[in-house]
């Protein structure tokens, strides 16, 4: 167990290296030139060269990425942004929340929908609460995300008024000058972009467990189940759902990692100032240390999240050993 | 002897995308108390679909089952799910066909056998343990406080197959379902596993119907015998009547094709061609496109189940006159026991 743990931490660090200096390369294969951005409209050709060089950028890409890897390693510093110089922790530190509250509280939407719709369709195959699923799984996995929170926000938000539009509110340290904090207004102003992003998500997650639960009811052991004379809803939770639900872990997982990255449409549409907005604004400006602050961020959740699949699996499915 | 167990004139068909499968076509036997009754005959005969029925255990919405399945004289065909439930695991069990898959592979060894206690019984959580444990070492698993918390994959086949058994006893059943029990494991395993099943069946006193394809396997353990074919019996009676005096062309050949230690024949007989379609059984009498003795009215006119002049235990159902069959019968059993001198 511990040598797993330190092997798959070790992978993880490759993994890093990886990714960032992937971020690197492709940055400075863009023929843009951020200290010209940085140094605004009128700036003189010397003006430019020494922000370059104020910057950095008048060194290798391989020096420069070593200049980053190094503060990141000694000082745990992401660096400052080209544009505005404030440190990009910070900026991750608070858009990260945002994505979170997106992510997690439409997860939670997604699996208290599509466990129990899953579990009915596969009980009844064909049935019209079957054919209603799959047409709606169509339909949330074909309607492209930012148009689903569009006509959301349009009709729900601005027609019915029931939600607020677009913006965000802090649960906690809410800023002085701001208009509204605290968990109503903060869940009340989630509520459309969770709904969006639960459409989406959800879908999959429908077909899935319907594969899942029809495939583990013919296992002979659910019929040994029976032969003992276990009720059909003990036979579902305690020998069907168990095993089922294993594979549904990894994507879970998985998703949650991935999403954690930035839900970038999902944000823009609704005002969210999370991971997504921040990236796009940081490619927009060629701000090289927020974008790599992003991707890194997303990166380590994407390993976290794969780990605590691994060890979530090896604890519900006993012929599964971590060596 | 009281009868446990009547089937009468049993009939289980499958819906399926292709058409209608009559899976058991016109099925009835008597199982008496404490007795083995065994089931033989190829894959596809119904004999599994027939004991699937009996426990209630087809898929509901695909599966239309008639006649009457007598259990102490309640039809259970009749009967509620719930009543089905209570019956179930605790008067009648079922041991499968393939024990790698069909234990739970996420709960321990320990918590299934529990479940088939407590389903039934009013026990506390340490005596259900403590009669696991003593279910075990019944079965023949070493060292069973230790093994008790294991999970299936960490069994062998054999012993996994002894978890079932275990499983299936655990609440003194009056009878005991074995839906060919050793198919899955290795030759010498099976011996093992066959005479567990023996010695339980005698000690906790239960009836057993057992299901096989393989004759020998009923040869030694049996009371009586049903031999079926394309979802019929071709030959039922009492074991010594069966393998004494073989009245069924398909009888023989399962019989001819009994690979015998002590006798040198020289090579096995096989029964030419392929199991019928139950989804288009071939006319009249459905071994007619495999027996070497079909004639004219094999093919027009279903033979009737008939008991035998000089022996009413014993019934079969093909159109040969008895003197042939008097005669072939003892040809073959003649064979043998001139090899084995």
């Amino acid at each position: 167990m511990f040598r797993y743990l330190v092997r798959r931490l070790l992978w993880a660090g490759v993994l890093f290296i990886a990714v960032t200096f992937v971020t690197y390369v492709i940055f400075f294969l863009v023929p843009a030139n951020p200290a010209r951005l940085a140094a605004g409209q009128n700036a003189t050709p010397e003006h430019i060269a020494s922000v370059e060089e104020f910057l950095g950028l008048d060194r290798p890409f391989y020096v420069q990425y070593y200049r980053f890897l190094k503060r990141l390693v000694i000082e745990g510093s992401l660096g400052e942004s080209f544009l505005n110089r404030r440190p990009v922790n910070e900026e991750i530190y608070n858009a990260a929340p945002v994505t979170a509250s997106l992510v997690f509280g439409a997860m939670l939407l997604v699996l208290s929908v599509s466990i129990p719709i899953g579990i009915l369709s596969a009980l009844r195959p064909r049935s019209l609460l079957d054919r209603a699923a799959m047409v709606y799984v169509l339909v949330g996995i074909s309607l492209p995300s930012f148009w689903i929170a569009l006509v959301l926000s349009y009709f729900i938000g601005y027609r019915l008024g029931w939600t607020p539009i677009a913006g965000y509110c802090e649960v906690v340290s809410v800023p002085e000058a701001s208009t509204c904090g605290g968990f109503v207004d903060w869940a009340y102003h989630m509520i459309l972009p969770w709904l969006t992003l639960s459409i989406v998500v959800a879908g999959t997650y429908v077909r899935f467990i319907r594969a899942e639960v029809m495939e583990t009811m013919t296992q002979d052991y659910v019929r040994t189940a029976r032969a003992k004379g276990a009720p059909e809803r003990r036979v579902m939770r305690a020998h069907i759902l168990r095993n089922a639900m294993l594979p549904i872990v990894t994507i879970i997982g998985l998703d949650i990692g991935i999403l954690l990255g930035g839900a970038i449409f999902i944000e823009q549409v609704f005002g969210l100032p999370g991971l997504g907005t921040t990236a796009i604004n940081a490619i927009g400006q060629f701000d090289l240390p927020v974008l790599q602050g992003v991707v890194i961020f997303g990166a380590v959740a994407i390993i976290v999240f794969t780990l605590i699949v691994d060890l979530l699996y090896a604890w519900i499915d006993p012929r599964i050993r971590l060596t | 002897m009281a009868t446990l167990l009547e089937v009468r004139d049993l009939r289980t068909q499958f819906t399926t995308d292709d058409g209608i499968v009559g899976a058991v076509d016109g099925v009835s036997f008597k199982v008496e108390s404490g007795k083995v009754l065994g089931i033989v005959g190829e894959s596809g005969s119904g004999k599994s679909v027939t004991c699937l029925t009996i426990m209630g255990l087809n898929d509901p919405r695909a599966t239309t089952s008639t006649g009457e399945v007598l259990f102490r004289g309640e039809d259970l065909l009749k009967a509620s799910p719930r009543r089905l439930r209570e019956i179930r695991g605790n008067e009648i069990a079922m041991i499968f066909q393939d024990p790698m898959t069909s234990l739970n592979p996420v709960h321990k060894i320990g918590s299934q056998l529990e479940e088939a206690l407590t389903l039934h019984q009013n026990v506390s959580a340490k005596q259900a343990r403590a009669r696991a444990l003593e279910m075990l070492t019944a079965v023949g698993i070493p060292r069973p406080e230790r093994r008790i918390d294991d999970y299936p994959h960490q069994f062998s086949g054999g012993m996994r197959q002894r978890v079932m058994i275990a499983m299936a006893l655990i609440n003194s059943p009056d009878l005991v379902i074995a839906d060919e029990p050793t198919t899955a494991l290795d030759v010498t395993t099976q011996a093992q596993i066959l005479a567990l099943l023996k010695r339980l069946q005698e000690d906790f006193g239960s009836a057993v119907i057992m299901i096989t394809h393989d004759l020998g396997v009923v040869a030694e353990t049996a009371d009586d015998i049903v031999v079926m074919y394309g979802a019929r019996i071709a030959e039922q009676g009492p074991v010594d009547a069966i393998f004494s005096q073989p009245r069924h062309p398909y009888t023989w050949g399962l019989m001819g094709s009994l690979p015998r230690l002590d006798v040198a024949v020289e090579r096995l007989v096989q029964i030419p061609g392929q199991p019928p379609s139950l989804l288009r059984p071939p006319s009249g009498c459905r071994f007619h496109p495999r027996c070497s003795y079909a004639m004219a009215k094999c093919i027009s006119d279903v033979p009737p189940l008939e008991r035998l002049d000089y022996d009413p235990r014993h019934s079969q159902a093909c159109h040969l006159d008895e003197s042939t069959k008097a005669r072939e019968a003892a040809a073959l059993l003649t064979t043998f026991s001139a090899a084995a001198s």
